[in-house]
């Protein structure tokens, strides 16, 4: 852990075309602050990795708005009218995925796993160009990892040493993406001294976290 | 009553003691609203959070707690949250033991396509292909036809959301179980005839004998 940052200066570190992991399900827990400095900056050819694309003007649904995104993996952007307009016109690659899928090549990314095995999928076309595996007459997809350059999180509460809660539904791919990134980005709600997190309620342990966005104000 | 209250109320009599429930977005949600009197269940909400309750009174709010359709909630004393991860390892792992979905097809095998309308609607699946293939007891809830074309039909024409067949399906004309003989008619809704209900599907369905009635679940007690 380094000292807290501006979301600005931790705009600036993500390079354009870079790949990048977004906490946050319909904008709920996504880091607004950073995904802001990140259009401010007029970031561009972004591949976003996160649940869905939100709604336009929240979450997500502002980088999408921002021409930012080049290509987004995600399980949904039925609640983004943009995205499907920029989709149709070819000016985002979408691939869609499903949810639980999404959740587990993350997780494998970060855990160094090779894949996961996975029964969501076989016989749709979620399947195409991947491999089935048969196991004890149960049919799999083979479902690579993910990983990203960077991890955007929201977090609740983080310590001076980069441990992590998060509230409620808040929490949901955030404390996932944490583990398969490069660079790690937390944007915490308050940050507080070291031991006011007891161990038990660290989510997400800070040895992962790259760098903190400073206080809101 | 609208066609979706009927649905709602007739899927909430499914509904066992003890289950553990997700309601996909839409009509789906409204059978929270008609659990019948003495039965106990938790609902689970994939963004992560089971035993979630009525919306807060306005302005009190929790920005932090939403449902998946993004709508604000409560947390029930009990309740329990957690990350992605472990809220698919709960649906695909067998742990829940029942979800209700919309559909926009469903074919005479009883799969189900309701995630993407080729060239013309592309939500994407969003947990559905996980909830259909985990979940114990998958139930559709939808209208029985769209602009007077049948949902209910041979063979797909959508994208098939999962290879599994679903448990019942269930419209505002009928109940209908699929089997490993074809579709079963069970019910008819209130003042719906058979005939009727065979004009409006555009698969095979067995018709044993007389075909009751359905029952309804009661009308709201309270907000779920």
């Amino acid at each position: 852990m380094q000292k807290a940052i501006s979301a600005a200066a931790a705009a600036a570190l993500i390079p354009d075309g870079a790949s990048i992991m977004l906490g946050g399900f319909m904008a709920v827990g996504a880091p607004e602050r950073l995904i802001d400095a990140l259009v401010a900056r007029s970031a561009r050819g972004l591949t976003v990795m996160g649940n869905d694309t939100a709604r336009p003007g929240v979450g997500l649904g502002k980088l999408i708005d921002a021409g930012c995104v080049a290509r987004a993996i995600v399980s949904h952007i039925g609640t983004n009218p943009i995205t499907q307009q920029k989709m149709i016109a070819g000016e985002i690659e979408v691939e869609l995925a499903p949810q639980g899928t999404l959740a587990e090549r993350i997780r494998a990314g970060g855990a160094g796993l090779g894949g996961v095995l996975t029964p969501t999928g076989v016989g749709t076309m979620v399947e195409e160009g991947k491999r089935v595996i048969e196991i004890d007459g149960a049919s799999f997809l083979l479902e690579k990892p993910l990983r990203a350059d960077f991890a955007l999180l929201r977090a609740h509460e983080a310590d001076y040493n980069g441990n992590l809660t998060y509230r409620l539904t808040a929490a949901n791919f955030n404390p996932v993406i944490a583990f398969a990134a490069d660079c790690v980005i937390a944007e915490p709600d308050a940050i507080v001294p070291v031991g006011v997190i007891p161990p038990d309620a660290v989510r997400t342990p800070g040895v992962l976290v790259n760098h903190l966005v400073e206080r809101l104000c | 009553m609208d066609a979706k209250e009927l649905i709602a109320r007739r899927v909430a009599l499914e509904l066992r003691d003890r289950m553990l429930v997700n309601l996909g977005i839409g009509l789906p949600t409204l059978v929270a609203h008609y659990v019948p009197e003495g039965i106990s269940v938790a609902f689970q909400s994939e963004n992560g959070i089971i035993g979630f309750g009525a919306p807060p009174p306005d302005g009190m709010e929790d920005p932090h707690l939403t449902d998946a359709g993004g709508r604000f909630i409560s947390a029930l004393p009990g309740a329990a949250s957690f990350d992605s991860a472990t809220s698919f390892a709960l649906i695909r792992g067998g742990h829940l033991d029942m979800t209700v979905l919309g559909g926009l097809q469903v074919d005479g095998k009883g799969r189900l396509a309701n995630w993407m309308v080729p060239g013309k609607l592309v939500p994407g699946m969003g947990g559905a292909m996980d909830l259909v293939v985990g979940a114990k007891r998958v139930i559709v809830a939808m209208q029985h036809t769209a602009k007077g074309k049948p949902k209910i039909v041979e063979e797909l024409t959508l994208p098939l959301t999962a290879m599994r067949r679903v448990s019942l399906i269930v419209t505002d004309l009928a109940v209908i179980e699929p089997t490993d003989e074809g579709l079963r008619l069970r019910e008819r809704a209130p003042g719906v005839s058979v005939a009727e209900i065979l004009a409006a599907t555009g698969a095979k369905l067995l018709v044993d004998g007389e075909t009751p009635e359905m029952p309804i679940a009661s009308p709201e007690r309270v907000a779920a």
